[in-house]
C-alpha cells in the first residue's frame, strides 16, 4: 500500500507538473488557440490540414505570432481520440476535426467549442448535424463528398465500351461505403455490370486489386482512406492489365489515379479555414452555418499513368 | 487534475478488458487475440440494440453475452479442433470483423443524442463525463466481486489449476478442456462488456476500435504486475484496475506534452519503459540511501 502510494504521488507529480508547463490559460494577449484532431496521418488528410491552416494564414493568423496549434493525431488508433478530445475541447477557441471519428469523438464531449470538420461524407449520417443546411449545434465545415455521377460519366467517356466496372474500397469505412453504393447506381444506370471488392486493410490492397482488374474494364475507387494510402500500390498492379482507375479526390490522382472530376483536399482544408475564420471573427456560428461541399471540382489527369495504361491523355475531357 | 480525472474513468473500463485479457493470459497461460474482435463485438452490439431504442443496460448484457459466445467460439477452435490457442483466437478475431460489419450494418455506428446508460443516469444530476465515471466504477466493482467470489467456488478453483498445471489438474479428475472454455467464455464476456461501455464513452461504435486494445490490456496487467508482485487472486484483479489507471495516465501525459504527433508511439514506449522499471529506480534508490547510511 505505501509502494502503491509513493508510486501514485511520483506519477501525479509528473503528471501535475507537466499539466502545469503544457496546460492552457487562456492567453490573455489575444492569441487564438486552434486544436486540430486527425484521425491518420495519409496525403489527402495531411493536405486538408495544411490549406485550413493556409487559409488561416490569408487571415491573419499567423501561427508562433498571434495563432497557437495545438495538433494531435490519433495516428489511427481510436483509443487515443477521446483523450485527446478531452484536452482539444478544454482549451481552445476553435477545433478541427479532420475525418469522421475524429468529429465524432470531439462532439461527444459536448462542450461548447465551435468544431468544424473536414473530410466527412456525410454528417448528418455521422450524427454530427442536425441538417447540411442548418446544423444545429458547434459543428459546421466542409463534407468531402465529391460529385459521384460526373465522376462516373467521365469514367464512361473513357471507356465507352465497357461491360463491366470494378468498384474498390474498405467496407469498414461509412464514407466509403456510401460513395460505393452512389457510384454503383450511377454505373448501372449507365448499363454496365458492376462488380464490387472490399479491402479490409492496406495490406490487402495488391491482391483484391489484382482479383478486380482481371475482371473488368475500368476500376472506380471512392475518397477511401485506405486506398488514398496505397494508390501506388494500385497504380502498378492495373498498368499490366491497361485498367483505368477513377478515384474520388485528385489527391488519388496524383499518386497513380488516371483521372477525376473532383475535389482536391487541400483547396477543402482551405475552404473550413475560411469557415473557421468567419466563427473566429464573430461572423458566424456552426448552428446556423450550413455545411459546405467542395466549391473547386477540377479535371486532373495523371499523364504518366494514362501513357502506361495506352490511354491519350489529351483524349481525356471533363464531363458536361 | 481534469487529467486524472479522465484517466481514472477511462482507466475504469479499460479495466474490465484488462482484466478478461488477464483470465487468459495468466489463468489459462495463453495471449488470446479473440480480444481485437469481441471488444468492437461488444460495441457494435451495443450501439446497435440502443439505436433501435433497446434499453441500455439490456444493450450492455447483450454486448456481454456476444463476447461470451465469441469466447466460445476460441474455446471450441483450441480445444476440440486442436489448433494451437494463438492461431484459434486469430480466427476468430478475423471472423467477427465480418460479424461486426453484419451487426452494424456499417462500419461505423454513432450513438450521439441516443438514450444510452449515460442519459439514463441524467436525471441524477450527474454530467456526463461524471456518470461514465460511476458507470465505469460501479461496472468493474461489479466485475471484480463477481470474479472474487467465483473463483473461490469449485468450478473457479478448477479453471485456476488447469492454468497452474494441466497435466496435474487432468490426473485429479477436472475436465480441462470445458474449464478452457469457460475461461475464454468469460474473459471475452469481460472484454465485450469494456467495448459497450467504450461505445458509450465514446459516443460511437466503429469496426476499427479494436486495432490495438490487447496491448493496452496487456500493458495493463503487466503494470500492475510489475508494481505488485505475489498478490492473491482479488488483490491482484485492484491492481490491474491501478494498472489501466497508469496506462491511460501515461497516455494522458503524452498528448498533453504536445509532442510531434509522429513521436506519439515512440514517447508511449518510453514512458512505459520507464514506469516498468520503477521499480528498479525506486530500489535503486534506497540502496544508495542506506550506503550513505540515510534513512529513506
Amino acid at each position: 500500500m505505501k509502494k502503491l502510494l509513493s508510486i501514485g504521488a511520483i506519477i501525479l507529480l509528473t503528471a501535475s507538473a507537466l499539466a502545469g508547463c503544457a496546460g492552457g490559460n487562456t492567453a490573455s494577449d489575444g492569441t487564438v488557440r486552434i486544436g486540430i484532431l486527425q484521425l491518420i496521418s495519409h496525403p489527402s488528410l495531411d493536405a486538408a490540414r495544411e490549406g485550413f491552416l493556409e487559409a488561416l494564414a490569408e487571415a491573419g493568423y499567423v501561427e508562433g505570432e498571434n495563432l497557437e496549434i495545438d495538433y494531435q493525431n490519433a495516428q489511427g488508433d481510436q483509443a487515443n481520440l477521446k483523450s485527446m478530445s478531452e484536452r482539444l475541447t478544454k482549451n481552445n477557441d476553435l477545433v478541427l476535426a479532420i475525418a469522421t471519428p475524429a468529429a465524432q469523438a470531439l462532439v461527444n464531449e459536448g462542450k461548447d467549442v465551435p468544431i468544424m470538420i473536414t473530410a466527412v461524407t456525410d454528417p448528418v449520417d455521422a450524427g454530427l448535424v442536425q441538417s447540411m443546411e442548418a446544423p444545429g449545434g458547434t459543428v459546421s465545415g466542409t463534407s468531402d463528398m465529391v460529385p459521384i455521377e460526373k465522376q462516373a460519366a467521365l469514367l464512361m467517356s473513357i471507356v465507352p465500351n465497357a461491360k463491366t466496372v470494378g468498384i474498390l474500397y474498405n467496407s469498414s469505412e461509412t464514407n466509403s461505403q456510401i460513395q460505393a453504393d452512389l457510384a454503383k447506381t450511377a454505373l448501372e444506370a449507365a448499363g454496365v455490370t458492376v462488380k464490387e471488392l472490399t479491402v479490409t486493410s492496406t495490406n490487402d490492397v495488391q491482391q483484391v486489386t489484382e482479383t478486380l482488374a482481371k475482371q473488368v474494364d475500368a476500376i472506380y475507387i471512392p475518397t477511401d482512406n485506405t486506398l488514398a494510402s496505397s494508390m501506388p500500390t494500385v497504380a502498378s498492379v492495373v498498368e499490366k492489365y491497361n485498367v483505368p482507375v477513377i478515384p474520388g479526390s485528385t489527391d488519388q490522382v496524383e499518386t497513380g489515379g488516371l483521372a477525376t472530376f473532383g475535389i482536391n483536399y487541400h483547396d477543402l482544408g482551405k475552404q473550413t479555414g475560411e469557415m473557421a475564420v468567419k466563427v473566429l471573427k464573430g461572423e458566424a456560428t456552426p448552428a446556423t452555418m450550413p455545411v459546405e461541399t467542395s466549391q473547386k471540382l477540377q479535371l486532373v489527369i495523371n499523364r504518366e499513368t494514362a501513357e502506361k495504361i495506352g490511354i491519350d491523355p489529351d483524349s481525356i475531357v471533363a464531363p458536361n | 487534475m481534469d487529467i486524472l480525472f479522465s484517466s481514472v474513468s477511462q482507466g475504469f473500463i479499460w479495466a474490465i478488458m484488462a482484466i478478461g485479457v488477464y483470465l487468459t493470459y495468466r489463468i489459462l497461460d495463453i495471449a488470446d487475440l479473440t480480444a481485437e474482435g469481441s471488444f468492437p463485438l461488444g460495441a457494435a452490439v451495443c450501439a446497435a440494440l440502443i439505436t433501435i431504442n433497446v434499453h441500455p443496460l439490456l444493450a450492455v448484457l447483450a454486448g456481454f453475452g456476444a463476447g461470451m459466445i465469441a469466447g466460445l467460439c476460441t474455446g471450441l477452435l483450441t480445444t476440440k479442433l486442436k489448433i494451437p490457442a494463438l492461431l484459434s483466437g486469430i480466427l476468430t478475431m478475423t471472423a467477427l470483423y465480418s460479424i461486426n460489419m453484419h451487426v452494424m450494418g456499417q462500419g461505423n455506428l454513432n450513438l450521439i443524442g441516443k438514450e444510452t446508460l449515460v442519459q439514463w443516469l441524467a436525471p441524477l444530476g450527474l454530467s456526463s463525463d461524471m456518470a461514465m465515471l460511476v458507470i465505469g466504477g460501479v461496472m468493474i466493482a461489479l466485475v471484480i466481486l463477481v470474479l472474487f467470489l467465483f473463483f473461490n467456488t469449485g468450478l473457479g478453483l478448477a479453471i485456476r489449476a488447469t492454468g497452474d498445471n494441466e497435466t496435474m489438474s487432468k490426473a485429479n479428475g477436472v475436465r480441462t478442456d470445458r474449464m478452457k472454455i469457460i475461461g475464454y467464455m468469460i474473459s471475452n464476456g469481460l472484454i465485450a462488456l469494456s467495448g459497450t461501455l467504450m461505445a458509450m464513452n465514446n459516443g460511437y461504435a466503429d469496426i476499427s476500435m479494436g486495432i490495438g486494445t490487447i496491448v493496452i490490456g496487456l500493458a495493463a496487467v503487466i503494470i500492475a504486475e510489475v508494481i505488485f508482485h505475489n498478490l492473491t487472486f482479488g488483490m491482484r484483479l485492484l491492481t490491474i484496475v491501478v494498472g489501466a489507471i497508469i496506462y491511460r495516465l501515461i497516455m494522458a501525459i503524452v498528448f498533453e506534452l504536445g509532442i510531434n504527433p509522429i513521436d506519439l508511439k515512440l514517447a508511449t514506449a518510453i514512458l512505459l519503459t520507464i514506469a516498468l522499471c520503477s521499480p528498479l529506480i525506486s530500489n535503486a534508490i534506497k540502496q544508495l540511501g542506506k550506503k550513505k547510511g540515510a534513512k529513506f
